[in-house]
């Protein structure tokens, strides 16, 4: 494998991973509300930038990093709780806009109480390049990377043990199938509401506070990682966590492969050609899930 | 009814007496405040707003107090051209310093024009001023002239054959677009032509690319923002021999604190304010850049910016261009504008022409390199 | 209406500009019930379209504008005939791409386009700001009762029931393929319209006139200002171009004003600002004397 093949991999699995934590949160608050929350990018954002200042306030970076990722969860909470709480019962397309304002509040207030500056974090295990391979021929990775590789692993684990192998997990799967039939037995709409939310922002910050090391952070930095992982979701099939996944993954490896390979300057546009050409021919991305619609 | 007419006198009086104050020189300013450009508008207003106060406590310029109309145009077009709009028909302003942007200039270029208001831009495309435009000027220095530089540069160390990568911005694909131009006649071939897009996190697919190509001796990334951190930082990880330049986008400290050690050893062309301290005394632009650093730091606690330092020079030319002509008269101002000859700012000692409306040479711009997180003067000229 | 001076007048066409578009995007979202957030693509190609003819081709504006116009609604429907067939949020997921394909696209041929700085268009055959401010005010009319009428005629009604329930509209015969078609063409044509109209005004025009941030402010206004309502489209696109100038001098809080305003309206009027003033408006006339 040549070592220009062999670091465009590495590259794309890296981006691809944190788009699948991002779609991850996407496919939990769908699941969840069938609303598409547009300030998901926002919680990656709060996680980094949190995390940065916690840093360069003095914090050791391993309670940064925790106390960024509560920071993150606690402001999903507020944001279900004040926002899309009051508004139940209003048409999804409502719900949608109300979390586009959500998304503009948040960046405006990063930028007023954070400053504009773009912020480094410290890697979590240094800077010194892997090299895999040989030097003349081969790759080099970051540590940082195998840290994004390796959470993303164990959350996505960890999610799957949740939503099936614990009851408000599967309260939470319940109610993403047929949210009525739940409520009938019992199951309080409004709390799975409150978790996925929180639930959704606390991965969304993680994701936040694993890229942060390799690409800084910043005040905007949720509007291009937001609308990217939104992509990711939907070609894994809106809703499906492994879709989500796997949607991630692709993502970012056609990215890589196109910047290598065909033209760097098209590749976000070759990105979506192939989402477009994906969805087109699967109409419910690759986890092919459908969505059963009432007469 | 005696009471009322008592009121009335006294309003007059107070109308009269307001009237009296000599009107205020109106300066009107469109800039990136927020938005993706925003470091390069915050620094431009905060100096503008600085120097405003700073005049104006001084007794003000021709006799009268300068009054500031600043918006945030957030590096939106449209939005700066309904700014300028506002700035002309409704503040009534006597002259133009902003447009963060080129795209954002060049929005506002036509209504500068059409309604004759003398504007001073901030941006760095070549466009602004060639083909030159009778209203329009600049004070930074063209990305042209970077390319000229660093070409220059890479010529006198023996590398002929050299790699491009740049960002998606404005800055980044006009920059590239005028190296390619003038790469021929400098010398210089262009081996490789990379981009990356806004909010990329890695780089190492381009530059393994650019690794892969063979018999590539330079490389220069022309960008701001994070993405030339993130390339430099990429950069070392892959190992590239070749010397790394960069533009002079990312000609600020934050630039090295972000790329860390693996800045070490990069180049780029940049204004002498980023090296005011290690500048020799008998440096033309010594004493101007050491006190507006000193100013600038001590009352906003940051790093001075080249950006900032772009638009002090564009409110002094402004202001000593009104003094020459004795009036805020705008076409003379403009006439007086055009006739700024040895001015000695931030960016360079400026010398406009009807020919020229930005007034800097090569010389104006210094080639700096990264030694031990810090910049250091590699050409020892001026 | 007589506005007091330039910049008054350039910000009520600029309103009416995005009214045009909201109309049109309208009928699509509030009416026929398919999502598109994408549409400042096609806003963005409309005004390309007929500034590159015109600048770099030296066509006559009144000829590269409807030339530019009638090529986003072939465009429109050559693309629109297999997106579609998608659902619901796959369907918003296919015109985001679209316009993300669109605006990347302008913003990297740069020899033809400018690039992400832009380009200079040359201006109509009349130029001025009332001249301009009085012919969107008449397009504008002319978009309001076009749209009216066609939500009143057969043809909307089966648009209509698209929007409630696809299949039962489908069991009851409509062809909902092309009624979807044609909503989605007929928007596409307005929004390239106003977007070729933008360009030849402004003199100037730049790839952020086709990105996602715009496709959403549009589709923002649509809603804002009330679905399944013309008026609210018109509205929508009213208060939410002047509100930024008015929040200009927040500055700094500009960002934070605007979503919190956006958030507060949704969630205290979750129809859109006209629907509620309107039930508010019968409500309060019912009320006993």
């Amino acid at each position: 494998m040549s070592a220009q093949l062999l670091q465009s991999l590495l590259s794309g699995l890296t981006v691809g991973a944190i788009y699948a934590l991002v779609a991850l949160g996407f496919a939990i608050i769908y699941n969840a509300s069938r609303v598409i929350n547009f300030a998901q990018g926002e919680f990656v954002m709060i996680g980094g930038m949190a995390a940065a200042v916690f840093v360069d306030a003095g914090l050791p970076l391993p309670l940064s990093v925790v106390a960024a990722v509560g920071l993150g969860m606690a402001v999903g909470l507020l944001l279900e709780k004040l926002a899309v709480e009051p508004a139940r019962g209003a048409p999804v397309v409502t719900l949608i806009i109300i979390t586009i304002g959500a998304s503009i509040l948040l960046r405006g207030l990063a930028a007023l109480v954070w400053g504009k500056k773009i912020r480094p974090l410290p890697a979590f295990s240094g800077d010194a390049p892997i090299v895999i391979g040989g030097t003349a021929g081969g790759a080099t990775l970051l540590p940082q990377t195998l840290w994004v590789l390796g959470t993303t692993l164990a959350a996505v684990a960890a999610l799957w043990w949740f939503f099936n192998r614990t009851l408000s997990g599967k309260a939470m799967l319940a109610v993403s199938h047929n949210r009525l039939a739940a409520t009938l037995v019992g199951i309080s709409v409004r709390r799975v509401l409150l978790v996925s939310f929180g639930l959704s922002a606390a991965l969304g910050a993680l994701a936040g506070v694993l890229i942060a090391p390799i690409s800084f952070t910043a005040w905007d930095v949720g509007v291009m990682l937001g609308l990217k992982g939104f992509a990711a979701a939907m070609l894994g099939g809106i809703g499906s966590g492994p879709g989500a996944v796997a949607g991630g993954l692709a993502l970012g490896l056609v990215e890589a492969l196109g910047a290598g390979y065909l033209s760097s300057a098209y590749k976000d546009v070759f990105a979506f050609v192939v989402l477009l050409a994906a969805l087109v021919f699967l109409p419910n991305g690759l986890a092919g899930r459908g969505t059963a619609e009432r007469v | 009814m005696a009471f009322r007419s008592l009121w009335a006198i006294a309003a007059l009086a107070f109308a009269c007496a307001a009237a009296a104050q000599p009107e205020p020189i109106r300066i009107g300013a469109f800039l990136s405040v927020t938005g993706p450009a925003a470091f390069l508008g915050d620094p431009e207003q905060k100096t503008l707003e600085l120097y405003v106060e700073k005049v104006n406590a001084a007794g003000g310029v021709l006799g009268r107090k300068l009054q500031l109309y600043a918006y945030d145009s957030a590096g939106d077009a449209e939005k700066a051209r309904a700014y300028v709009k506002r700035l002309i028909e409704q503040d009534k302003v006597d002259a133009l310093v902003g447009g963060s942007t080129t795209g954002e200039t060049m929005a506002a270029v036509p209504l500068a024009e059409s309604s004759g208001v003398p504007f001073i831009s901030l941006a760095g495309a070549v466009v602004i001023v060639e083909p030159v435009k009778k209203w329009v000027f600049k004070t930074p220095h063209t990305d042209r002239m970077a390319c000229e530089k660093i070409f220059t540069d890479m010529k006198s160390r023996g590398a002929t054959r050299v790699a491009l990568i740049s960002g998606a911005g404005g800055f980044d694909r006009s920059m590239r677009a005028e190296c390619l131009k003038v790469a021929g006649n400098a010398g210089i071939q262009i081996v490789a032509d990379e981009s990356y897009g806004a909010g990329d996190s890695d780089m190492t697919a381009q530059l393994a690319k650019i690794k892969a190509t063979p018999g590539v001796q330079a490389v220069l990334n022309a960008g701001f923002g994070q993405g030339p951190a993130i390339v430099t930082r990429n950069y070392r990880q892959l190992a590239i021999g070749a010397p790394l330049y960069q533009s002079h986008g990312v000609a600020s400290k934050q630039f090295v604190k972000l790329a860390g050690d693996s800045a070490e050893g990069v180049r780029l062309p940049a204004a002498a304010l980023l090296v005011a301290d290690t500048l020799p005394d008998a440096d033309a632009q010594k004493k101007v850049v050491a006190t507006y650093k000193r100013e600038y730091e001590a009352r906003f606690k940051q790093e001075v910016s080249t950006f900032g330092g772009h638009a002090y020079d564009g409110l002094m030319i402004v202001l000593d261009a009104m003094r020459r002509a004795g009036t805020t008269d705008k076409g003379r101002v403009r006439d007086a504008i055009e006739a700024t000859r040895g001015y000695v700012g931030t960016g360079g000692v400026v010398n406009m022409s009807a020919q020229d409306h930005m007034g800097l040479d090569l010389t104006a711009f210094r080639m700096l390199e990264v030694r031990s997180g810090d910049w250091q003067l590699v050409d020892f000229r001026n | 209406m007589a506005l007091p001076n330039n910049y008054t007048y350039e910000v009520a066409i600029l309103v009416g500009l995005n009214a045009v578009v909201c109309v049109g995007l309208n009928l699509l979202v509030g009416y026929a019930g398919q999502i598109s957030l994408g549409h400042a693509g096609f806003f963005g190609l409309g005004a390309y379209g007929s500034g590159i003819l015109a600048a770099r081709y030296g066509w006559p504006p009144a000829l590269s504008l409807p030339a530019a116009v009638a090529g986003v609604a072939v465009l429109a429907w050559l693309v629109g005939r297999p997106i579609l067939r998608l659902r619901g949020h796959y369907l918003a997921m296919a015109t985001l791409g679209l316009g993300i394909i669109v605006s990347q696209v302008l913003a990297t041929e740069d020899r033809i386009t400018g690039g992400p700085d832009g380009m200079a268009v040359p201006a109509f055959f009349f130029t001025g700001e009332k001249a301009w401010y009085w012919v969107i005010a008449t397009l504008l009319v002319l978009t309001v009762w076009l749209a009216q009428n066609l939500i009143d005629s057969p043809r909307g009604r089966a648009l209509r029931a698209l929007h409630g329930a696809e299949t039962a509209a489908a069991a009851a015969g409509i062809d909902a393929a092309r009624h979807k078609l044609a909503a989605f063409v007929l928007s596409a044509a307005l929004a390239a319209l106003a977007g070729a109209l933008t360009a030849h005004y402004s003199g100037f025009i730049t790839p952020s006139k086709a990105s996602f941030l715009h496709s959403i402010e549009l589709v923002t206004m649509v809603v804002f200002g009330g679905m399944a309502s013309t008026f609210g489209a018109v509205v929508g696109a009213a208060v939410l171009t002047t509100l930024p100038q008015l929040l200009a001098g927040f500055k700094d809080y500009e960002l934070v004003a605007l979503g919190a305003l956006m958030m507060l309206t949704m969630i205290f009027m979750p129809r859109g600002l006209v629907p509620t003033l309107e039930s508010a408006f019968h409500a309060a006339r019912r009320k006993p004397r």
